[in-house]
């Protein structure tokens, strides 16, 4: 614990940080050497893809720069291979290594947007269940429990298939990046509203919540406030893990054509796309977005794995 | 227990009803019916008369109704695309894959409850770090990029196995199998692999956390001490308490593995009914849509039901304090 108090701004970003570095976390993350490799990567190709404008080689978008006589270029170190394009090119001639920094941008983007959906409506119907208890709790749950038995593909692939016969297809098109990130989100509430619900229940009895409530404060405030803070512990370690899962649902549903159009190439629709030549020896049109798939998705888990742990006072 | 019976019947029930909505919603209000069955040139006279005849017109209840009167004896329409019974489809797809989920999950209950055992019998040896290390790849691995790697290595690469399709078939009235041929074996071989990675390595991690558990526990001490071998402190007590639950998950992700078979019969074009799904949700063909989703919903609250009937059964204490069927 820092003994400065501060009351500038700067000053207390810096008891903030200093308190971050000093914390448990901290000491469990340096400790682990998996963890800081898997934060390295995942944080490499994050940044890799944000930044994909700015160091991708090519725009794999841009119609005038892709020359269709480079299609099939192996990657520069076989035979045929062109330094220009580091991991070869496709069956348009667009350079992979760009391509794959613009579709795990896509991919990435997806992913968390729909952690954010899902974690949103579960944290949100969590507190509800919890706070409210009765009828509400009983309703919320049960439909959590039918729909707990089913795969989120399943639902997801649902969702996308009603979106296609309600949607005209030019709006459907416009609209498929949403339409995505709603199906993947939708069925994800359940985890998120479990366990806040169950903090919830816990908390709420707590003096420091009835304090409040007698000083007046307004329920839906206790329950932003107060009780959700101490439950965003184990939030966390769903919404990593969670980040992981949707993106490989993604990727899923864009492998198997109902996902994104072709125009906005995610990381499964470029396998997709490469997994028609698969037979023709064009093997890194698929293996290489394949590979940057698998890297993230690990990384990524690895990082959730170690946060469960460190964030569970029963293993410490 | 009968009332514990009777309150999950109703409540399998009411699911049911819920998902049959969903399917019954699909019909009414995505897409047009008439359209999709009568040619560009139908007057509107035609058309109407269709409609009145069809009972498109009827109040919502009462077509609600027929649709699950039909639903329950397997009618579930025409499909838009295939212009055949919806039923008929999936009879003749169901064997597909009922036997690729069996073989999946064959392969996942051989090689994952071995492996589980192994990794936590002998936790420092560096064979299990391997196992464990490879299990954590199989989890991170998307179903469709492990099915892609499998043909490259295995198809393109070696020409060892095919790449797509069942193989040659028997029949056996509407059964078809695949298990009878030496081509239809080998068609299996890496699709059984792809869809049964998963569930194998969930098997695996059970497994060894279970059987940590129970190795910790005061009877497998006293088991030792009582001067009993290792193999029958590990196989005779140790592995029978670790099976309870590994049962239970198994039998739940028997509906994974149905749900996951429509992405591993994409990738290697095998004909089930997963792949039927898929093209009928690219083509918006909803009676195939509904007939599967009802399907799918049906085998899945099946399982779970028994699933909970049996742990009813094995488990005395749910039979003391009145049978709450809820945790997991």
């Amino acid at each position: 614990m820092s003994a400065r108090a501060s009351t500038t701004w700067s000053g207390r970003l810096g008891d903030a940080l200093w308190r971050a570095w000093d914390s448990d976390l901290t000491y469990s993350f340096l400790r682990s050497p998996v963890t800081i490799v898997a934060a390295v990567v995942a944080l490499g190709l994050i940044v890799a893809s944000v930044a994909a404008p700015l160091i991708a080689p090519t725009d794999p978008f841009a119609l005038a720069t892709v020359d269709l006589m480079a299609a099939f270029t192996p990657p520069v170190w076989m035979e045929g291979g062109d330094p220009q394009f580091l991991l070869g090119t496709d069956d348009q001639g667009r350079d992979m290594l760009s391509a794959i920094l613009y579709g795990m941008r896509i991919s990435l983007f997806v992913g968390a947007a729909s952690v954010v959906f899902a974690m949103t409506l579960g944290v949100g119907l969590g507190l509800l269940a919890g706070y409210a208890g009765g009828w509400i709790d009983a309703l919320l749950m049960r439909v959590a429990d039918v729909q707990i038995s089913f795969p989120a593909i399943l639902i997801a692939l649902l969702i996308d298939g009603v979106a296609r016969g309600i949607l005209p297809r030019e709006v459907h098109h416009e609209m498929a990046l949403w339409v995505i990130i709603f199906a993947i989100g939708a069925p994800g509430w359940v985890q998120y509203a479990r366990t806040v619900r169950g903090s919830t229940m816990v908390e709420k009895n707590r003096e420091y919540v009835m304090a409040a409530h007698i000083m007046g404060v307004h329920p839906v405030v206790i329950a932003l406030r107060h009780v959700l803070p101490n439950a965003m512990g184990p939030v966390l370690v769903i919404a990593t893990i969670h980040l992981a899962i949707a993106v490989i649902t993604e990727a899923t549903l864009s492998f198997l054509g109902v996902g994104l159009p072709p125009t906005e190439p995610s990381l499964g629709t470029l396998i997709r796309i490469g997994n028609d030549f698969l037979f023709s020896g064009e093997w890194w049109i698929t293996i290489f977005p394949g590979v940057a798939l698998v890297l993230l998705v690990l990384s990524v888990n690895l990082l959730g794995d170690w946060l469960r742990d460190a964030l569970n006072p029963k293993l410490r | 227990m009968l009332a514990f019976i009777v309150r999950r019947l109703i409540q399998s029930v009411l699911v049911m009803l819920a998902v049959a909505l969903v399917g019954f919603a699909l019909f009414t209000y995505v897409g047009d019916p008439i359209n999709n069955m009568v040619g560009q040139d139908t007057s509107i006279e035609d058309r109407e008369r269709l409609r009145e005849d069809l009972g498109l017109n009827d109040p919502f209840p009462v077509q609600f109704f027929r649709f699950v009167v039909n639903a329950a004896q397997a009618d579930f329409g025409i499909s838009y695309r295939h212009g055949r019974p919806v039923e008929d489809l999936l009879v003749e797809r169901a064997p597909a894959t009922l036997e690729l989920s069996f073989a999946a999950g064959l392969f996942a209950l051989f090689v994952g409850v071995p492996m589980g055992i192994y990794t936590a019998l002998n936790r420092r040896s560096w064979l299990s770090k391997v196992f464990l290390t490879v299990s954590l790849i199989g989890v991170s691995l998307p179903t469709f990029l492990i099915g892609i790697l499998l043909i490259l290595v295995f198809s393109v690469w070696l020409g060892w196995l095919p790449s797509f399709g069942r193989g040659e078939t028997v029949q056996f009235g509407w059964w078809s199998t695949g298990f009878l041929t030496w081509d239809g074996l080998t068609a299996l071989i890496m699709p059984a692999i792809t869809l049964g990675l998963f569930q194998m390595t969930l098997i695996m991690r059970l497994v060894r956390a279970e059987m940590l558990e129970v190795l910790r526990t005061d009877y497998i001490k006293f088991a030792r001490a009582r001067g009993l071998s290792a193999r029958a402190v590990n196989f005779g007590h140790a592995l029978k308490n670790t099976l309870v639950p590994v049962i239970t998950i198994t039998g739940l992700q028997l509906g994974s593995v149905i749900a996951f078979a429509i992405i591993t019969e994409t990738v290697f074009q095998w004909p089930g009914m997963g792949l039927l799904f898929i093209q009928a949700i690219e083509f918006v063909d909803i009676p195939v849509m509904a007939a599967y989703l009802v399907l799918v919903a049906f085998l899945f609250v099946l399982i779970n039901l028994i699933v909970d009937l049996l742990y009813f059964a094995v488990d005395p204490r749910l039979r003391v304090g009145g049978g709450g069927g809820q945790g997991l």
